[in-house]
């Protein structure tokens, strides 16, 4: 079988991915790719990674099988790999440790993050609380408002939340934000990237240290069911966990990987974040990828009810697998996602973050159109308990 | 001979380093950015950078973040911009470069964007997100066609890296004086005088610094250690503090002539 090795030396996907950045952080990039790669390849460093995975994040989580949604669509058989069930409730905390770790190797003693629902922002500050480190998030306004909870959450553990007032208010500014700090910090700060974004080597980093959720999954499939899935699903906003998910399986073409976006007001309203769907290739955050923005050249601003997935751009590496027809990506509407939320809650008793019912809600279409032997895994990315409140909110329930 | 290297052997000859001037195109809009323009150049500067305004300048600080909003809410692009400089280009020799994000660019096409900012007299392109290592196609096409192409060298820039970009870099060489984003600082970097010569060992191009000069005393002191001063969020403050053309001219036009005045009573 062809073994896909990427990226090359220089960060590329394809056309995709790379270091666009200013000169004043090439060196620290540079930095970066020769600690990630002497840790990687250090078996102390990856027995203390493996520890506090097991130890202090709770893995393996489990692949579940989802026996009343399967029933009730009465289709393909759905898996759900339970990344919510993670100390935090998500699957970011699996790139913060080992990311934290890295910081600690480099000694540097602060660290930074963006983040947009907080869920990256809390595995970060969790993580800085873990090892001592200083820790500043960058978030957005709008977010702040969103996300209240995540926000009091970071506070508590120690971590100072910056809020960012400029453009959209949301993941795309604090994105923005934290690089102008990272240039000019640079010397004494890590900074967490909390998606396969960003110049090179975070996309293949965070790639490396979320491949672990693909890596059980398979194995437990196998276990349970002794092959392979038909299906991977996973969201994608800048795709962490669908790269996570997919990765292990790329090399094995009979399983399809379908990684849903968020289609926010409906993709003909011009109000989402589908930037595979609907972008073209373009530079932003210091990687080529695919981008929404308009005909000069302006970044557009993406819609999603999911803070997670409200993002005008998305991992390279994403591109590069749409690209070559790898993976496909559809996209699923704030409202379609709504449905999904209260779906999987009422048949399972689980309570998905929005972003991850955006992949519930497109198995709904999908699952019935199966037949019954066969299997979906989906990476149920996160849970929803950060998000009651707003969907209370849509819902015109007070609380 | 270009006009960059031109001016630069003009200066050379008078024993004068340069004075660049930034201004955000289109800040408050197109037209005052051209009279802005002339009152730059009749006050004593040697070379303007007009930058192109972006939604997400990574590089930037407050001011020139700002005047970017400004710029696009008044509806400028990179294709106007490139209008505004056939235009001055009508009574104007003075060197142009533009400063933009990369994504303007791409989004225009390498090769379209290259041949119409060279017919309408634009002399070099500061691209900070485009290094040395992504710039190869937009770098081989517009060096061939004689667009120069400056890069930036940062006190966080390692030996090998200066040398890789004094060899790509032409018309002249942007240090960054100051590890951050572009904006006032009070003090210069203590070590800015061993950073440019380490440059100036390895490179045949003038050495120019920029980000965080915010007036002629200290426009003097990096002046006094290297080719020239880029001077950017301090004129462009002045954009943003004065609405009135009339006062913002006058204020413009005063600021520069006293950094080219500080710059040229070196010792």
């Amino acid at each position: 079988m062809k073994q896909i090795q990427l990226p090359d030396e220089r960060g590329h996907y394809g056309v995709f991915g790379g270091k666009y950045v200013i000169e004043t952080l090439m060196p620290a990039l540079k930095e970066l790719e020769q600690v990630f790669a002497s840790a990687k390849s250090d078996p102390s460093f990856q027995k203390e990674l493996k520890y506090y995975l097991r130890q202090y994040v709770g893995r393996p989580t489990p692949l579940y099988y989802a026996e009343n949604l399967t029933r009730q669509l009465g289709g393909a058989k759905i898996y759900l790999k339970r990344e919510d069930l993670n100390h935090t409730g998500a699957h970011k905390i699996n790139n913060t440790i080992g990311s934290a770790l890295l910081a600690l190797r480099m000694n540097k003693k602060r660290v930074i993050a963006e983040t947009g629902a907080g869920q990256h922002g809390v595995a970060t500050a969790t993580a800085a609380a873990l090892f001592g480190l200083e820790c500043e998030v960058f978030m957005g306004e709008k977010d702040i408002k969103r996300q209240a909870l995540n926000v009091f959450r970071m506070k508590l553990l120690g971590a100072k939340v910056i809020p960012v007032s400029s453009g959209t208010r949301t993941l795309k500014d604090a994105t923005s934000e934290a690089i102008r700090n990272w240039i000019t910090t640079v010397e004494t700060t890590h900074y967490i990237i909390g998606s396969v974004v960003g110049p090179h080597p975070y996309p293949m980093m965070v790639r490396e240290f979320q491949k672990i959720i693909g890596e059980e999954a398979a194995g437990q499939i196998m276990d349970i069911e002794k092959r392979m899935p038909d299906v991977c699903v996973a969201c994608v906003g800048g795709g962490s966990n669908a790269m996570g998910l997919f990765y292990p399986f790329i090399n094995h073409e009979e399983t399809r990987l379908i990684g849903v976006e968020a289609a926010g007001l409906g993709i003909e309203t011009g109000k989402h974040g589908a930037s595979l769907s609907e972008g073209k290739p373009g530079v932003l955050h210091g990687m080529m990828s695919n981008l929404l923005y308009d005909d000069d050249g302006q970044i557009e601003e993406a819609h999603s009810v999911s803070a997670g997935l409200d993002y005008p751009g998305v991992g390279a590496e994403h591109s590069y697998l749409k690209e070559i027809g790898r993976a496909q990506y559809v996209s699923i509407t704030d409202e379609q996602a709504l449905e999904g939320f209260k779906l999987l809650s009422r048949t399972e008793g689980i309570i998905p973050a929005l972003e991850s019912a955006h992949a519930i809600s497109y198995v709904t279409q999908l699952a019935p159109k199966m037949k019954k032997d066969e299997i979906i895994v989906i990476c149920l990315s996160g849970r929803g308990d950060k998000d009651v409140n707003q969907v209370a909110d849509i819902m015109g329930v007070p609380l | 001979m270009s006009r960059i290297q031109n001016c630069f052997q003009k200066l050379n000859e008078k024993n004068e380093k340069a004075l660049v001037a930034f201004i955000t195109a289109g800040d408050p809009d197109l037209p005052a950015s051209q009279r802005i323009f002339s009152i730059i150049e009749k006050n004593g500067a040697d070379i303007i950078e007009l930058g192109v305004p972006f939604s997400d300048p990574l590089a930037d600080g407050p001011v020139i973040q700002a005047a970017s909003q400004r710029a696009l809410k008044s509806g400028t692009t990179l294709k106007k911009i490139i209008q505004l400089v056939v235009e001055i280009r009508q009574s104007s020799e003075l060197p142009i470069v533009l400063m933009t994000s990369y994504n303007p660019v791409f989004a225009y096409g390498l090769k379209p964007f290259v041949d119409d900012a060279l017919n309408a007299g634009v002399d070099g392109v500061i691209i900070p997100d485009l290094p040395p290592e992504e710039a190869g196609e937009f770098n081989s096409y517009a060096s061939k066609q004689g667009l120069d192409m400056i890069h930036l060298l940062a006190p966080t820039s390692t030996q090998d890296r200066v040398r890789l970009i004094a060899d790509e870099s032409r018309g002249f060489i942007y240090y960054v004086s100051l590890t951050g984003t572009t904006g006032m600082k009070s003090e210069m970097s203590g070590n800015l005088k061993t950073k440019v010569q380490a440059i100036k060992n390895v490179a045949k191009l003038p050495v120019l610094v920029g980000f965080g000069i915010s007036g002629p005393e200290q426009a003097k002191q990096a002046a006094a250690l290297s080719d020239g001063v880029i001077v950017g969020s301090a004129i462009v403050r002045l954009i943003e503090q004065n609405g009135n053309p009339a006062d913002r001219e006058a204020k413009i036009g005063d600021f520069v002539a006293r950094l080219k005045q500080a710059i040229s009573t070196l010792e």
